[in-house]
């Protein structure tokens, strides 16, 4: 119950005086639960999965998140984290693994090359310059080259707090 | 053996062959490439790995670089052959050495050598509608964004 806490939105679950029922609107409920059990997807593209692998062991665990089941398929999965560099050969193949997760869907842009197509921006032939320029959504964005696992579970907690405060969560445009 | 005496008994067998200036690498012409090829393979050479298949870009020609190893004798052999610039074509050497299979592909690929009776001629690297070969110096790409002079 901690993390509802700390998001506005959470605070439309009351405890009821003695703590064994809560009230609350079904929304609220369903987004608190889709926010504590994101599933990304197994993908990584270039050394930013490095990271995520790390941030998905033991010693930084992205399970204490909720988010630390990591499916092999692209139709269990809530979450792409676009970890790496997209090479113009792999776009294709980014952009069908997007299309086959069930909504609702979210993006995390993992890096500087899934934002921009960092250090290749310039003087490449072969680098496609950033997640978006794919046609795919980015909900967040984690610079740095690599970031560092803890930011990749800030990311994280910006997704989640993103999710539980969407407004007409159930009609996402996509 | 040393790559003088390669070079010496490589000599007596194709007189055509030259040395290049500034480095030990060997030229021959390109029609000589299969029969070079199977002789260097066999004893007395036994050069049993083609480990590098490359070019170089000079504008008014392409070298084509090969690269063998023998690993009973332990030594190597650089070998060059010098293509003109417009349509380059060379007999393929994948039927005497399997890796020159795919670094071929990639010569292909990237430096846009055609090397006949390849047994799949495909690009490698490049997605297989890619137009160009990249790594020729006048090529350019509709997304390429040159860095900005500081």
């Amino acid at each position: 119950m901690a993390m509802m806490e700390r998001i506005p939105a959470a605070g439309l679950i009351q405890k009821f005086p003695g703590g064994k029922f809560f009230l609350a609107s079904s929304e609220a409920v369903l987004k608190w639960g889709k926010a504590s059990s994101l599933w990304p997807m197994t993908f990584g593209l270039a050394c930013c999965a490095i990271e995520m692998i790390a941030t998905g062991a033991s010693r930084f665990d992205i399970d204490r998140f909720g988010a630390g089941v990591f499916r092999a398929s692209p139709r269990q999965c809530d979450v792409l984290i676009v970890a790496g560099t997209i090479c113009v050969k792999m776009s294709d193949c980014v952009r069908r693994l997007y299309a086959q997760m069930p909504e609702p869907k979210y993006v995390m842009a993992m890096g500087n090359c899934a934002i921009s197509g960092g250090i290749f921006y310039h003087d490449t032939y072969s680098v496609v310059k950033g997640t978006e320029a794919l046609g795919i959504p980015v909900d967040v964005y984690i610079p740095g080259c690599p970031p560092r696992p803890e930011n990749l579970l800030l990311g994280l907690m910006k997704l989640q707090e993103k999710i539980l405060n969407e407004e007409n969560a159930n009609n996402r445009n996509i | 053996m040393l790559t003088t005496e390669i070079f010496d008994l490589l000599k007596a067998k194709f007189p055509r062959i030259a040395k290049e200036e500034g480095t030990s690498a060997v030229i021959i012409p390109k029609e000589l490439l299969l029969e070079f090829g199977r002789f260097i393979k066999d004893a007395p050479l036994i050069f049993d790995d083609l480990h590098c298949v490359t070019a170089i870009d000079k504008k008014e020609k392409i070298d084509l670089v090969y690269i063998f190893y023998s690993n009973p004798l332990q030594h190597s052999l650089t070998l060059k052959i010098y293509l003109g610039p417009e349509d380059p074509k060379v007999e393929s050497l994948a039927a005497i050495w399997k890796s020159a299979n795919w670094l071929e592909r990639e010569t292909y690929d990237l430096f846009g050598v055609t090397f006949l009776n390849h047994p799949d001629p495909r690009r490698i690297l490049n997605p297989y509608d890619w137009k160009g070969y990249p790594l020729r110096k006048n090529y350019s790409a509709p997304n390429f964004i040159a860095k900005p002079k500081l």
